[in-house]
């Protein structure tokens, strides 16, 4: 094994044990003592019926000191499962890890923040909570509140506090554990866009410091901006570790096309196309009953999942057609703005204006090509789409220069 | 935006050789780590710190509750049993004779009922934050010792009062202290693990509670427990140290060195069994929580 391994994951499972009791309703346990009791005394020797459930199934992996490793996956895919052995929060069930250095971890902000005492007790409760020692978080201490911009409430109880303090306050005694490993579940996820950028910036800063992060985060841009590497989790597993661009494409891609065929509801078929400067939704559907208004909505996000536009004809307040009818086929036309070249997702909805009979969240993706000229400034650089735009001149006499 | 502060330091150049630490699947029987208990020493008294002081944060009507809880129970036992059923107080007014008694009752008692709730009470803390568990119960001790110090100091006054000059045996107190806490303590530890998968406790605490008061020597002497009751009534661990926190007090009582060596023993084997059996229970604290 290399000196210069951070963690190292081998077959971790996690499983987790669901019992059914004889109304088929789920727990993991018998709801009370005395149920359970009776239980046994009904039934000493019945097992109850078991069913097991693999939250992370056989998760192998390396961690190379200094390096920051994004975790990504759909919920329920065992990212939090895996952070909480990493943290010692549970055991596995079998498998093991072995980690080289002291780990701080940071799997929600503000745990054990109390109400009634004022931020500077809150400082050194809630350092000591994450494994910091008196003396090291009276080090901090003047950097911690800097950080967190509270000097002026530093003896004011936490709960006059406004909940942008409370997670400033929160996220800054966190943020200065002194720890060789980091781990972090969504917390950038606090307080204003300014405090958000500063933390990433903390995060970007810490990780660029020789000390090893692992994060897990749904937000794509934030993963991309911190982490190196990324690991894709789905259903237990590790479905692929690679780089970061790689790896949020494959997220993101997951199930997608550019046209898809709900088997079941109103949907029959949708697609995206790409018709010169415009984007061309088309959906056929059929219905039981005839509807006066199919509303189709859409959301486009860019390709790290952020909403770029949407619409729907409701809320554009598109006239209905004549008549109702059970089955037909929607053409939405985007002209404006326009999409420049990259990849892009889309989410649907159908419904009759007052409720939805179907959604499909980020269900297409799909490609624009061709946009990119040399009149035209890279998506990269101003954003997924072009405005319409007109510009006005008007000139100021007096200062025209006058030619000879 | 300004991250350049340079608090961080670099990593280490020479990352440790061997594992730092070994993460492995929870195994049936469980030892208790001490070394890791002292590293997180921090922690314990971070907690404590934060439980005395909630506890004072409501102005000064929460140390009031304080005396005023053991002076009106003294009040009650001196009226019911004093009065009424005119029992023997060994010679001491019955009212200090009562408040003495409620003194050690409640150590044990705030231990008991404090401790056993505390992982249940933590919960958000238990499922997202590593820590020896163990250091839940034990932080409650120390509120319970603040109070402690509070009616003792009224027990002083009381005594001043009513001319009671106690003897060597007040040396003992401490230890009397000790082991009903260690007492309540050990009970507090199985039970508030088990209390992680059974709410139930939560309701048969104190009914056990209010049951143990009145079958040990608090709100009466020992001397009114019939003879032939006596071995029975003796083995509830309580009923010997109790009565010889109040012999340590005001030099009445009746302490026999073997039913005090019998609740001895018993306080040793209480709390080895709840530490153990928490240690055991702990491991499955965050997935039951």
């Amino acid at each position: 094994m290399s000196s210069d391994i951070a963690i190292s994951v081998r077959a971790l499972c996690k499983t987790y044990r669901i019992l059914h009791d004889a109304q088929g309703s789920r727990s993991r346990r018998p709801p009370t003592f005395r149920d359970a009791i009776a239980g046994r005394l009904q039934a000493p020797f019945r097992r109850a019926p078991v069913e097991e459930f693999n939250a992370l199934a056989d998760i192998n992996f390396d961690l190379k000191a200094g390096e920051a490793l994004g975790i990504v996956g759909r919920n329920g895919a065992g990212k939090s499962t895996l952070l909480k052995i990493l943290s010692r929060i549970t055991k596995p069930t079998s498998g093991e890890v072995d980690v080289f250095g002291r780990i701080g971890s940071l799997l929600e902000v503000g745990t054990g923040f109390s109400n009634e005492l004022t931020g500077r007790e809150n400082i050194f409760l809630n350092g000591a909570i994450l494994g910091m020692s008196r003396a090291e978080i009276r080090r901090e201490f003047d950097a911690i509140v800097d950080f967190a911009e509270i000097e002026r409430f530093l003896d004011t109880p936490v709960k006059r506090y406004s909940s942008g303090m409370y997670v400033r306050l929160a996220f800054a005694v966190a943020a200065h554990l002194r720890s060789e490993i980091l781990i972090m579940d969504e917390v950038l996820a606090v307080g204003d866009v300014e405090f958000q950028k500063k933390c990433l910036g903390k995060m970007k800063y810490v990780s660029d410091h020789g000390r090893t992060v692992l994060f897990v985060s749904h937000n794509m841009a934030a993963v991309r901006e911190l982490c190196s590497s990324a690991l894709l989790l789905g259903r237990g597993r590790v479905q692929a570790l690679g780089s970061t661009e790689e790896i949020i494409s494959r997220y993101l891609d997951e199930g997608a096309s550019s046209e898809v065929r709900p088997e079941t509801g109103p949907l029959k078929r949708l697609r995206v196309l790409q018709d010169g400067h415009a984007l061309v939704i088309d959906a056929d559907w059929s219905h039981l009953h005839p509807i006066r208004l199919p509303n189709l909505g859409f959301i486009i996000y860019d390709h790290l999942g952020s909403p770029i536009v949407g619409a729907n004809p409701y809320l554009l307040g598109v006239d209905a057609p004549n008549k109702p009818c059970s089955a037909g086929r929607i053409t939405a036309r985007l002209t404006e703005p326009r999409f420049l070249d990259g990849h892009y997702f889309m989410s649907a909805w159908f419904g009759d204006g007052s409720r939805d009979f179907i959604e499909l969240p980020k269900c297409i993706s799909f490609e624009v090509r061709g946009m990119a000229s040399s009149r035209q400034y890279p998506a990269s650089m101003v954003g997924p789409v072009a405005p319409a735009c007109k510009f006005d001149f008007h000139v100021n006499e007096s200062a025209t220069e006058v030619n000879v | 935006m300004t991250v350049a502060d340079p608090i961080l330091p670099e990593a280490p150049a020479e990352p440790p050789a061997k594992p730092f630490l070994k993460i492995r699947p929870s195994s049936g029987f469980a030892g208790v780590d001490l070394r890791e208990m002292w590293q997180f020493r921090d922690l314990l008294l971070a907690l404590a710190e934060r439980d005395v002081k909630l506890r004072y944060k409501q102005t000064a009507l929460g140390v009031v509750w304080v005396v005023l809880q053991p002076l009106l129970g003294a009040g009650i036992f001196t009226f019911v049993f004093g009065r009424v059923a005119k029992f023997d107080s060994d010679g001491v007014p019955y009212f200090l004779f009562s408040y003495a008694g409620l003194l050690g009752w409640n150590a044990f008692n705030s231990t008991l009922s404090k401790g056993s709730s505390v992982v249940v009470q933590n919960a958000q803390l238990v499922s997202k934050v590593y820590f020896p568990r163990l250091l839940l119960p034990l932080s409650t001790v120390a509120s319970t010792l603040v109070d402690f110090a509070v009616a003792m100091g009224l027990m002083i006054v009381l005594m001043v009062f009513n001319h009671i000059k106690p003897g060597y045996p007040l040396l003992l107190l401490p230890v009397w202290l000790l082991l009903l806490v260690m007492l309540a303590a050990g009970i507090a530890l199985f039970t508030s693990a088990l209390m992680v998968s059974y709410r139930d406790l939560q309701y048969v605490i104190p009914i056990l509670l209010q049951f143990l008061l009145y079958a040990s020597p608090v709100a009466y002497s020992l001397k009114v427990v019939p003879e032939r009751l006596r071995t029975i009534y003796m083995l509830n661990p309580l009923s010997g140290l109790l009565e010889a926190f109040r012999w340590s007090l005001l030099g009445a009582g009746h302490v026999h060195p073997g039913e005090i060596a019998y609740s001895i023993a018993m306080v040793f084997v209480i709390f080895l069994f709840g530490t153990f059996s928490f240690a055991r229970m702990e491991q499955k604290f965050a997935d039951v929580i």
